[in-house]
């Protein structure tokens, strides 16, 4: 049997809370930091703007194709990125959105282009979107986060208790900050696939945490004497295995996709990659030891139910005096 | 065996049959799917998996309905027909002016006839509610009708788009509202994307004007209009040079006819040089309004106009009867074909803007899905290989889940008819990842039992209970969110979350129901005493 965890391993997670905890927040202050300095990068979807994404026959200089299209008014304040490293391939971003123009907007970019580039130059796809949208694409995805978010803290208060939604919840918000952060501190964009990976992750992190906390539940249950930090760590240590494994393959899909995915799937890779270490990292040493922060016991005393009988003589008694 | 062992055996197998069914035409190709199917009496699927957009290459639109100006254009015909109301009643109105927010504002010249005009108001205009009743007086459209004008004209404008679409030749197109006032469109494998747009954006609101002799254009354009009056333009573009040139008119405000009365409209060539005109048929109201019409202003000419610009003027030579017309002007063959392809399937109610615009050449669409397909493989292969080396073979009956997994949701994709994206290859991939988790759950419990000295037998039972209650809890809340995903998402998050819950739920009973039941035939048909895991 080959194993990556050894059996019967015992660590002492919870002790290392403190440390963690000023890890993550240091992470998180230096990513939102910049997040806040910086300003969001949004892509186009939320923004509203006109990308368009060339694909040249050799590759050329991006200062020639700069110059061919400053001097037009649409493409003015644009910005030009570099696709790959092959020079071949590159997207113009524009702010001009207008439904009016947007018909005209690749033939002026194909006037422009062509008495320079000639025929050796396609035009692989034109975004646009009006800053209408824009709008109401960032609305919907801050209500779908929220959402989210008062569900798990239902679903978990109702199948668990309340301090390990709060658990969960904090390790989830955690990871999301991270995830965001690392985006703006590496320069990615927010985009829709964006969007859609920090849902993911919000999806990972949660069910990440509830299967250690199951664990945790599940020592409490079989051993009443347990202190509550003795639960937590053992439920961490004996599924540390699993927490690796899946950690494992998972991350193999999701490095194999941010190495071959290529351009369009970059950014929601990256995220991905981000939130799933962290997602990881945050059911271990953030999520399980905030259950500590609650006083009582993890699993409430049974209380002793009065019989019938009883009930009824207390009554009877209070009701004749 | 154990009968409940056999009944699962037999469920295991028919839903692996079923969606393993609607997979394989994804994976052969229609035609051989085709072939197969006749096979077996033309009893198998022959659908294959719709591609998205970003994966295909075309063309994807969101449209927003100005219903404002549907509901203004309504107000203005009322406060015209007031007008002319107050007027046959001998009441003076100086002012009867239309608002944007569905208000009238009308002022009377003697307020004495305030109760009068009230009352006229009220029996004319019933939709109507009196927000001031003082001179003057303010009346305003009520909200209930306000909201019927704005979905009829949403509805309608999809009807007239889907139209437009289905004449213009694209396979497979789609449009769907979205929202209140939003479409979406969708063109598969368009090539000019300018002319889909200026054909879908088109009113098309045609309507022939009486040209206003009696008034010099110059005088008019000095502001010397008469209020029945209006300036329009005829642009005229030189088609060597491109030049483009704008001549006034002066027409009567009142259109002649209006483009609901047209019932077909088609190309057909002639005049000196052979060129292409448009030419219209009208139904019997509007033949009869056109007949008597030109037989009255023979020598005059009638402007006709579509969406405010004019085509052409021609001279009213005799009276036309029969219903036809004709508009010509400088086409070239295709305006000539898209003007008669927008009056044909009508005009639109209010103006519609484009709000989202992306067209992906089929050559990205190429490159995403070959470099999203090499991910895949990539990742899974790495997977797979990991779990024969790690739980042997128990590994490999992972592995086969996992396959199995993703043959459901290709099948329930196919039956769903959802549509996969980019994102939603990646959210495959994702599942792949984690379909192996509840295994791994599975597996590791069992391992801790086998640790502890129980029997195989017990250990498999063990490992599946104790690890099913932190699957379903797992899997669950991450359908949630995938459900919460789907009903706010859009476009590629859409796709997203149906590849996620479809994924889930696909985990639940590979990992769980399917592995179990072979587990449960290897334990008691070989009874081992040792497991490799």
């Amino acid at each position: 049997m080959i194993q990556i965890v050894k059996p019967n391993i015992f660590i002492d997670f919870v002790s290392k809370f403190k440390v963690a905890a000023a890890l993550s927040l240091l992470l998180i202050i230096i990513g939102i930091g910049n997040l806040v300095i910086k300003g969001p990068k949004f892509g186009i979807e939320f923004k509203g703007g006109t990308s368009i994404q060339l694909a040249f026959d050799k590759p050329i200089q991006i200062t020639k194709l700069r110059d061919a299209i400053k001097d037009s008014k649409i493409f003015k304040d644009s910005k030009i990125q570099n696709i790959g490293s092959s020079n071949k391939r590159f997207i113009i971003y524009t702010k001009v959105s207008t439904s009016s123009t947007t018909s005209s907007i690749e033939a002026v970019l194909k006037k422009l282009l062509d008495p320079v580039f000639g025929s050796h130059y396609k035009i692989l796809e034109v975004d646009m979107v009006g800053p209408k949208i824009g709008k109401e694409f960032r609305d919907k995805g801050i209500i779908a986060i929220v959402l989210s978010l008062l569900a798990i803290l239902i679903y978990i208060t109702i199948r668990f208790q309340y301090r390990f939604a709060v658990g969960a919840i904090v390790a989830l918000i955690h990871d999301v900050l991270i995830t965001v952060g690392f985006l703006s501190l590496f320069g990615y964009e927010f985009t829709l696939d964006v969007v859609a990976a920090i849902l993911t992750i919000v999806g990972y992190s949660v069910n990440d945490t509830i299967v250690i906390f199951d664990r945790i539940r599940e020592k409490v249950r079989q051993n009443r004497n347990l202190s509550n930090e003795e639960a937590i760590n053992r439920g961490i240590s004996e599924t540390l295995s699993r927490t690796v494994l899946t950690a494992g393959t998972t991350l193999f899909v999701v490095i194999s996709l941010f190495l071959f995915g290529g351009h369009a799937l970059k950014g929601m890779s990256f995220a991905l990659l981000v939130g799933i270490i962290s997602g990881t990292y945050s059911s271990i040493f953030i999520a399980s030891p905030i259950l500590l922060l609650f006083k009582g016991k993890l699993m409430p005393e049974k209380k002793e139910v009065e019989s019938t009988e009883a009930f009824k003589k207390r009554i009877e008694q209070e009701v004749r005096f | 065996m154990k009968t409940s062992t056999w009944i699962k055996l037999v469920i295991v197998l028919i839903i692996v049959a079923i969606f393993g069914a609607y997979t394989l035409p994804t994976i052969v190709g229609k035609k051989n799917a085709k072939y197969i199917s006749e096979l077996f009496g033309n009893l198998l699927p022959t659908d294959t998996i719709n591609l998205g957009l970003d994966l295909k290459g075309g063309m994807h639109l969101v449209l927003g309905v100005e219903t404002d100006k549907a509901v203004f254009a309504k107000v203005s015909m009322a406060a015209n027909n007031l007008q002319q109301a107050l007027t046959n009643a001998k009441i003076a109105a100086d002012q009867v002016i239309p608002g944007s927010d569905g208000s009238i504002r009308i002022h009377l010249v003697d307020s004495k006839d305030l109760q009068r005009a009230i009352n006229l108001i009220m029996s004319n205009l019933p939709n109507y509610q009196i927000v001031s009743d003082n001179n003057p007086i303010v009346i305003k459209l009520k909200q209930k009708i306000v909201q019927k004008i704005k979905e009829e004209a949403v509805q309608q404008a999809i009807s007239v788009i889907r139209n437009r679409v289905n004449q213009f030749g694209v396979t497979e197109p789609t449009v769907v509202r979205a929202g209140e006032d939003h479409i979406v469109v969708d063109l598969p494998g368009i090539k000019n994307a300018n002319r889909a747009v200026r054909l879908l954006g088109e009113t098309a609101r045609l309507e022939l004007h009486l040209v206003d002799d009696s008034v010099s254009v110059a005088d008019a354009l000095n502001g010397n209009l008469p209020p029945d009056d209006e300036i329009l333009y005829e642009i005229k573009r030189d088609p060597t040079t491109g030049e483009v040139t704008k001549i006034p008119f002066v027409v009567k405000k009142e259109p002649v006819i209006t483009g609901d009365m047209i019932t077909n409209a088609s190309v057909r060539f002639g005049g000196t040089l052979n060129q292409p005109y448009v030419a219209f048929e009208l139904n019997s109201e509007g033949a009869r309004i056109f007949a008597k019409f030109t037989a009255t202003h023979i020598g005059k000419r009638l402007a006709i106009v579509l969406d405010n610009v004019i085509y052409s003027a021609p001279v009213i030579q005799s009276r036309i009867g029969g219903g036809r017309g004709q508009i010509t002007g400088n086409f070239t063959l295709e305006e000539a074909h898209d003007l008669a392809l927008v009056l044909r399937s009508g005009s639109l109610p209010a103006p519609v803007k484009i709000l989202q615009k992306v067209t992906i050449g089929p050559s990205l669409g190429k490159i995403s899905i070959e470099k999203g397909k090499k991910a895949m493989i990539f990742g899974a292969l790495a997977v797979i290989i990991f779990m024969i080396f790690y739980y042997r073979l128990s590994g490999l009956l992972a592995d086969v889940a996992m396959a199995l997994n993703i043959v459901i949701i290709f099948g329930a994709m196919v039956m769903l008819n959802a549509t996969l994206t980019l994102p939603g290859l990646a959210g495959i991939a994702l599942t792949v990842g984690m379909a192996v988790d509840a295994n791994v759950l599975i597996y590791e419990r069992i391992r801790e039992e086998l640790l502890i000295g129980r029997s195989v037998h017990d250990a498999v039972n063990t490992g599946y209970d104790r690890a099913f209650i932190t699957i379903l809890d797992a899997n669950i809340t991450t359908l949630i969110i995938a459900l919460i995903l789907y009903q706010f998402g859009s476009g590629p998050v859409k796709g997203f979350a149906i590849t996620m819950a479809i994924g889930l739920l696909a985990n639940i009973f590979t990992a769980v129901t399917f592995t179990k039941t072979v587990f449960d035939i290897v334990l008691y048909k070989f009874r081992p005493q040792k497991l490799s895991i």
